[in-house]
């Protein structure tokens, strides 16, 4: 086994990067996401990979779903004017079906805001912050071995789902230094997109499968295929046809609803007797951990349901645990993003309580056990 | 469990004696968590950088109830003790500090600075003599792991100079 070291979020991120196959990265530094880049800009070249600084964010966003079509694994990282700024490159990745990784260090905003403090105010829009309709997975990792693990499977649901993936990080996560111990290799599971079976002229490049999910061939491959954000057709090319359309949109929604079994991921915790429940993710689902070993030492029967996969969300686990609780608590370094969803999940089967933060500070174990004491 | 506020400005390399102090006690076989806070001015303004080391798995990974406090200016002792309980460890670099509020116990005012530019010939080396102190006042990690944790990062060339400073800040206190 690997000896223990000290390690970063963000670099853990990036050695993600590394071992999910990812062997380009362009994009743009901002704090508090510049140790993402800054860790491939070295490692990158070392297994044979490419890292470009871009003129801006935007450029970064493009020039990895171009290296993805190129049949390169690809990242790009970034913090909220960033990730703002790349919104409408994400909407045609999901568009044109380009796996990549976008990886988003949360900071207080909106606009510049604080660059150096926590937040998860970024929740909403990696669901919502491209504009159309399409289905998004976005995961948020709760610690730096976390960061590591989540990051190669960010890559392999991109992979898998042919869509792009939003790693939401938030700088208590990306910044915090503990313990690491590199995973063997051999023990990770690294998905690759499927490529054609069918030669040449005979493949039709957006023709799902079962799954939903078409094959990708990699340009230069000796597949011509067209590439667009317009609506098209199985060909590539645009279509105006409105059954074309409906067809094509609903896919971008049931290749992640339909496998939504094996897209998600969550942690229960102490949940089995609980009468109050947090839901609490990232960087605030540390002082959850805290608050919820304190109140079982008072006696109080609290447990924590982590989404590890924020979206989509973790709808049917999430309902299970609003049927046995009294109150859930929806605990979130924003003005309250995620407690509406869980609202809409839960459909008034237990209380649910926001418990929202602002102001660049961490929610403390404290307060979140005053929470749950005033949620019995 | 102990936890530790390392704190200065931006500059005096806190965050590296953070990590320093992490890794010391990783070496150890512990387990430590290492956060920092600082404005967005890469020199100058107050930074503070957190360490807590625990045997057990450690949830929250800011600084709940220092046990230790590490001023390095007077800006950054009245904006981080305030904290600080009254019997919790307080090193002050003397260079610096001049007012310490009169309910605490346990403080020790080193000249840190002044020991690095005197003794060493460059303040750089003052946050590794502030380790020194806490290697001497603590017993969370040991002098060994320590040192080793400093010379696997100073650069090359480097490791006596640093040697002497741990040696320094061990001494002073």
């Amino acid at each position: 086994m690997a000896k223990a070291v000290l390690m970063q979020g963000n670099h853990a991120c990036a050695e993600g990067a590394i071992a999910a196959g990812a062997r380009f990265f362009a994009g743009y530094p901002i704090t508090p996401s510049t140790e993402v880049a800054e860790l491939l800009a070295k490692r990158l070249p070392q297994v044979g990979g490419s890292f470009i600084q871009m003129e801006d964010e935007i450029a970064g966003m493009a020039a990895i779903i171009g290296a993805s079509l190129a049949g390169t694994k690809s990242l790009t990282a970034t913090s909220g004017p960033g990730f703002s700024l790349k919104q409408e490159l994400i909407g045609y990745a999901s568009m044109a079906e380009v796996p990549c990784v976008i990886v988003n260090v949360q900071r207080t905003g909106p606009s510049t805001g604080q660059p150096t403090s926590p937040a998860q105010g970024d929740v909403m829009q990696a669901r919502w912050g491209s504009h159309g309709d399409r289905g998004v997975i976005a995961l948020s990792p709760s610690s730096v071995p976390e960061c590591f693990t989540l990051t190669v499977e960010a890559f392999n649901l991109a992979e898998k789902y042919r869509t792009p993936v939003v790693l939401l990080l938030d700088e208590i996560i990306g910044h915090m230094r503990e313990k690491f111990v590199m995973p063997d290799p051999a023990s990770l599971t690294i998905v690759n997109r499927k490529k054609p079976a069918l030669p040449p002229g005979e493949f039709l490049p957006y023709k799902p499968e079962a799954d939903g999910v078409a094959p990708m061939p990699g340009y230069g491959e000796g597949y011509r295929f067209h590439t667009t954000g317009l609506v098209h057709d199985y060909t590539g090319f645009p279509s105006g046809s409105n059954a074309v359309t409906h067809e094509l949109i609903e896919r971008l929604h049931t290749k992640i609803t339909n496998n939504i079994d094996d897209i998600v991921k969550y942690e229960a915790l102490e949940l089995d007797d609980a009468e109050v429940a947090v839901v609490a993710f990232g960087g605030t689902a540390r002082s959850a951990y805290a608050a919820i070993e304190s109140a079982r030492a008072e006696g109080i029967k609290a447990g924590l349901f982590r989404p590890i996969t924020i979206w989509p969300v973790p709808e049917k686990q999430l309902f299970t645990v609003a049927e046995k609780v009294k109150t859930i608590i929806v605990a979130e370094m924003n003005y309250g993003q995620y407690v509406g969803e869980v609202r809409r999940v839960v459909c008034g089967k237990a209380n649910v309580v926001s418990l929202a933060k602002w102001n660049n500070d961490p929610i403390t174990p404290n307060e979140l056990l005053n929470a749950i004491k005033a949620g019995r | 469990m102990m936890q530790f506020r390392l704190s200065g400005s931006g500059g005096q390399g806190l965050i590296l004696a953070g990590i320093i102090l992490a890794e010391a006690a990783i070496e150890d076989g512990k387990e430590a968590v290492q956060s920092q806070s600082y404005g967005p001015e890469a020199r100058g303004g107050s930074s503070k950088s957190e360490v807590i080391i625990s045997e057990k798995p450690i949830h929250y990974p800011k600084v709940v109830n220092p046990d230790f406090l590490l001023a390095m200016t007077q800006e950054a002792l009245n904006k981080y003790a305030t904290d600080l309980p009254d019997e919790a460890i307080l090193v002050t670099d003397s260079t610096f500090v001049g007012e310490i509020p009169a309910r605490f116990k346990n403080v020790y005012q080193v000249p840190i600075t002044k020991l690095a530019k005197e003794k060493l010939g460059r303040d750089l080396f003052a946050n590794i003599i502030a380790l020194g102190t806490v290697a001497k006042l603590t017993d969370v990690v040991s002098i060994e792991a320590m040192e080793k944790a400093v010379l696997a990062r100073v650069p090359k060339g480097t490791e006596e100079v640093n040697r002497q400073a741990l040696k320094l800040g061990f001494e002073s206190v």
